[in-house]
């Protein structure tokens, strides 16, 4: 081949590339964890800190892990998807209370409604690195054999859950 | 009323840019004599009505009209003037408005300074720059248009970025923008010759100015850029191989080498299809680069808001004018012959070899920068390619591309010999050693990393002024006349190379030296590193034009002896809401003091903060460096024998001779 | 869309800082280690900082845990892995070398032997095809005046 037609064919291939990079998103970044046993837990509930919550209690059951916080503007974005699925009782969900003051997370679930079969505070946000949290809201999906098969970074929106989450659970339950 | 003004501007813009595209390079092909003249003044109008554009999206800043869109998201009546006018170019359609002025600005210099040039040459350069222009046009008229109105218009601007509130953003952009846009007529001489056929030593020597310029303006751009990031992003740094940085810094590393290159063309008339290909590709990484900061397909920390229809029409005008060029490329590169004869050791083929360098260090940054693009629509996973990344990479690259930067200007043209060269450069050798070995010891510390770069620092230096004495020995006359017998392209040479070992110094010296501590302070604290001790003295509250901020007094002294007060400050403006960190900088010829604030401490009293404070030695040198080396690029562009280019074209020259070769 | 993302991302900066405090420690070897390594982490929130520049609410917890980790005693690859496994590759900055980056890690190197063994090649070949001694401009005028039958000596006539 001749020399000369190697600038054309590299920039081509190039061209293709950064179309192609045009429908990806370079800020997502897909957890490691899918596909692994969710890290393990033993943290205060919420309303109760008397009583501790662990990811084991759920073993046998598929649920849902909410990454969530007073001070988090999205959150509360999301938060009426969470608080309508709740009352279809399709799927449990349980939140993790990331980096927070109790007061003003029971505040928050008193006045936007609280969808959480019970929430647990990671005030240090220990639990939320081993999770790989890095933008709250986070969510989580667990199977009954405790592994991680989803994970959703960002507000989860209506068509998310109608998409990608419920019928994932659909199939981890019929499966079963 | 003045916003549609500018619209309209804009059409009949884009109108004279179709008439300078198309008919001249019709003409030019035909021979149509009537045709081709209409190159000139179609640049001439097309700049007229592009200025009127930008003077009336100014002007619509300066009044703070909302109901334009683009004012409204990018000012705010709270904003000094001086940041309204910059605010011009504060994001994207404004700073795409910026672009193509520049790019009508270097058109109708060439249609000014290109009298001597054959008519056919003239209307297919300024055709080429007219063809850029239409696609930039159509680019703002249908996807970008910074005069689209806002109805109801809004009460208030959401306000200029803090970020770009700064002197050192009302003129980095338009400098780079220069640079960037300055390559665009170093491709349309490179397309106009492959047009022609005519590639030759003329066509090298006509291009070269305007190189030059372009990548001095370039050169001065990032520099600028460095500098901003350094003082206003908070955090000391100066260089974060971002993809939006590495986006400017690769046309500037084929620029480099594009002005060597050009060098080796002009005086031997040989490697020209390469020169022509460098030249291609200079402007082919500005194009790339507007595509990745404006498209989102990587992130970066100074991008623009995205809009993938955007990126779908770069990309596409991308493929057009590239993948143009390049298909003109390969179907007249074979026709060029071959060029005049040197040996495979002479100047011309260290300048090749650099060349080589340093175009596979523009591809490297290529590589790095678009890799984990690569990856992810391969979908082989995520990942980054970082500073640690480019760092290891590059400074093997760089390193015998310094070590030539000696040796290449000392070593004759067409024909060198090594035993001949070892000798004339055993002394600047030896100084080189010597300083990299005990200059470091200076610093209290020896390390390798600091003793490679010093030697090589000192080796440009020794070398530069070893060829600069036997240059002068050689020269008749006495004292200043053998001074003034040296061209000025000679002493631009001399002065950039002496300013990349002055940017080697800064770079070596920061690296190897730079101390910095995190630490908590309450007021009456103190804080002591590298020699130097920093006291907290108090921390009050100040009041800006858009503005609050808490601003730290700190008192600095070495010693016994007092270096100075230094005022950081936590900015929270007004509008947008965004904590600003404002470092404080004391700097000395030989060092910066860097101190700024990070957080507030909760706990205790708060009234503590973590304080950032630095130490940076040489770091100045870095941009000191730059800006030798845009003096040299000045120097050249303002050499003699460019003037008198003009005069003795003027004489008929036989045409077309591949052998042809230009007198130095 | 993309600005309101954009939005988000700089709430949750703005909302994640002044958490807690970096725990500055006073042992200054470790501090360099922690320093030199946190260079080489990306914070995850403000996507183009380190971990070493962000001031992040996520980064200074990533960073007290990169601390920690030093001082149980754990070396820096340990602490790599204790990143990854969370974060994936994308949080270092010096991308690992395995299959799916030796085009990363080796191209530049390649490229560079590649292109200085064309460009030897080439000017072996050229200097051994092109023997005609050629002329300057000046000399080219002068050849062509000669020729003519001019007087040579002022090549402008």
């Amino acid at each position: 081949m001749k020399w000369w037609l190697w600038p054309l064919g590299l920039f081509l291939v190039l061209a293709v590339f950064l179309g192609v990079g045009l429908t990806l998103n370079p800020r997502e970044v897909p957890s490691p964890l899918i596909g692994k046993s969710a890290p393990h837990f033993q943290l205060p509930q919420l309303h109760d800190p008397e009583k501790t919550f662990s990811q084991k209690d759920m073993l046998g059951k598929v649920w849902v892990l909410n990454v969530w916080a007073s001070w988090c503007g999205p959150c509360r974005e999301e938060h009426p998807v969470w608080v309508d699925l709740a009352k279809t009782q399709v799927v449990p969900i349980y939140g993790l209370n990331y980096k927070d003051k109790r007061a003003d997370s029971i505040a928050w679930l008193k006045r936007y409604g609280d969808p959480y079969v019970l929430s647990v505070a990671d005030t240090e946000g220990r639990i939320g690195i081993d999770y790989g949290v890095y933008g709250v809201p986070e969510t989580y999906l667990i199977d009954k054999a405790g592994v991680i098969r989803y994970k959703h970074i960002g507000p989860v929106y209506p068509s998310v859950l109608k998409e990608k989450i419920l019928p994932l659970i659909a199939k981890l339950n019929g499966n079963a | 009323m003045i916003p549609e003004l500018g619209n309209f501007a804009l059409v009949l813009a884009l109108l004279l840019a179709l008439a300078q595209g198309t008919l001249p390079l019709a003409g030019a092909a035909r021979g149509t004599q009537s045709w081709m003249n209409l190159a000139r003044p179609a640049a001439q109008g097309q700049f007229v009505f592009v200025a009127i554009a930008f003077g009336c999206l100014t002007y619509s800043f300066v009044t703070n009209d909302f109901s334009v869109l683009y004012v409204a998201s990018n000012s705010n009546s709270g904003l000094p003037l001086q940041y309204r006018v910059a605010g011009v170019w504060g994001g994207h359609e404004g700073s795409l408005l910026l672009w193509v002025l520049m790019l009508s600005l270097w058109t109708m210099a060439v249609s000014v300074f290109s009298r001597h040039l054959p008519d056919d040459i003239i209307a297919r350069v300024l055709g080429v720059l007219g063809l850029v222009s239409v696609g930039f046009l159509c680019f703002m008229l249908f996807t970008s248009n910074p005069f689209d109105r806002l109805l109801p218009a809004a009460m208030d601007g959401r306000d200029l970025n803090p970020l770009l509130q700064d002197p050192g953003m009302v003129i980095h952009p338009p400098m780079l923008y220069m640079g960037y846009v300055g390559f665009s007529v170093a491709f349309a001489f490179a397309i106009a010759a492959l047009l022609s056929g005519r590639l030759d030593a003329t066509w090298a020597r006509w291009s070269r100015p305007w190189t030059t310029a372009a990548w001095m303006f370039l050169t001065l751009g990032i520099a600028l850029g460095s500098w901003w990031a350094y003082y206003e992003l908070g955090w000391g740094g100066w260089w974060f191989w971002d993809p939006v940085e590495n986006a400017s810094f690769m046309p500037w590393l084929m620029g480099t080498a594009l002005i060597h290159s050009l060098a080796v063309t002009e005086k031997r008339g040989a490697f020209k299809s390469w020169t022509v290909l460098l030249a291609i590709f200079a402007f082919a990484l500005s194009l790339l680069g507007t595509f990745l900061v404006r498209s989102g397909v990587l992130t970066s920390v100074h991008a623009f808001a995205t809009d993938p229809k955007r990126g779908i029409f770069i990309l596409a005008f991308l493929v057009v004018v590239i993948g143009g060029s390049l298909t003109l490329f390969a179907w007249r590169a074979n026709r060029v012959g071959l060029g005049g004869q040197f040996d495979v050791v002479s100047r011309e083929s260290f300048l090749l070899t650099n060349n080589v360098l340093l175009a596979v260090a523009a591809g490297s940054v290529l590589l790095g920068t678009l890799y984990p693009l690569f990856l992810d629509a391969l979908n082989l996973g995520k990942l980054s390619v970082g500073p640690p990344y480019f760092e290891t990479v590059f400074v093997p690259l760089m390193a015998p591309a310094l070590f030539l930067m000696g040796v290449g200007p000392m070593a004759r043209w067409k024909q060198a010999h090594v035993p001949e060269l070892a000798t004339r450069f055993k002394w600047a050798f030896a100084v080189a050693v010597a300083g990299g070995l005990l200059l470091p010891l200076t610093m209290g510390t020896w390390t390798p990393m600091a003793s490679f770069g010093l030697l090589l620092a000192v080796w440009i230096v020794a070398s530069s002024l070893t060829t600069l004495a036997s240059r002068l020995k050689q020269t008749p006359g006495s004292g200043i006349a053998k001074w003034r017998a040296q061209s000025r392209s000679y002493y631009g040479m001399l002065l950039a190379h002496m300013g990349v070992a002055v940017f080697v110094v800064g770079v070596t010296m920061v690296k190897s030296f730079e101390a910095e501590k995190d630490v908590k302070l309450a007021p009456g604290e103190s804080v002591e590193l590298g020699g130097y001790t920093f006291r907290f003295d108090a921390l009050n509250d100040v009041k800006g034009p858009n503005y609050v901020a808490v601003r730290g007094t700190f008192a600095v002294t070495q010693g016994a002896s007092a270096v100075g007060m230094m005022y950081p400050e936590k900015r929270m403006y007004h509008v947008q809401k965004n904590a600003m960190t404002e470092a404080a900088i004391n700097t000395r010829f030989t060092r910066d003091l860097y101190v700024s604030l990070g957080e507030p401490v909760e706990a205790g009293d708060g009234k503590a903060w973590v304080v950032r404070v630095q130490v940076k030695p040489f770091v100045d040198w870095i941009w000191g460096g730059c800006v030798l080396m845009a003096l040299g690029g000045l120097l050249a562009v303002l050499d003699k024998r460019y003037r008198l280019a003009t005069r003795r074209q003027s004489a008929p020259l036989p045409a077309s001779d591949a052998r042809l070769t230009a007198a130095s | 869309m993309h600005k309101s993302l954009f939005l988000f991302i700089i709430l949750v900066c703005i909302g994640l800082s002044g958490a807690a405090p970096s725990r500055a420690a006073d042992d200054a070897a470790l501090e360099q280690r922690v320093q030199r390594l946190s260079e080489e982490l990306r914070c995850l929130v403000c996507q183009n900082q380190s971990l070493a520049d962000s001031h992040a609410g996520l980064a200074i917890d990533l960073k007290n845990q990169v601390r920690e980790k030093l001082k149980q005693g754990a070396s820096e690859k340990e602490v790599i892995a204790f990143m990854t496994e969370r974060y994936g590759d994308f949080v270092l900055y010096r991308p690992p070398v395995k299959g799916t980056t030796l085009l990363l890690w080796f191209g530049p190197g390649l490229l560079m032997v590649a292109g200085l063994i064309a460009l030897f090649a080439r000017l072996r070949r050229r200097a051994s095809e092109t023997v005609e001694p050629s002329l300057t401009i000046d000399e080219r005028a002068r050849a062509v005046a000669l020729l003519e039958g001019r007087t040579p000596g002022n090549p402008r006539k």
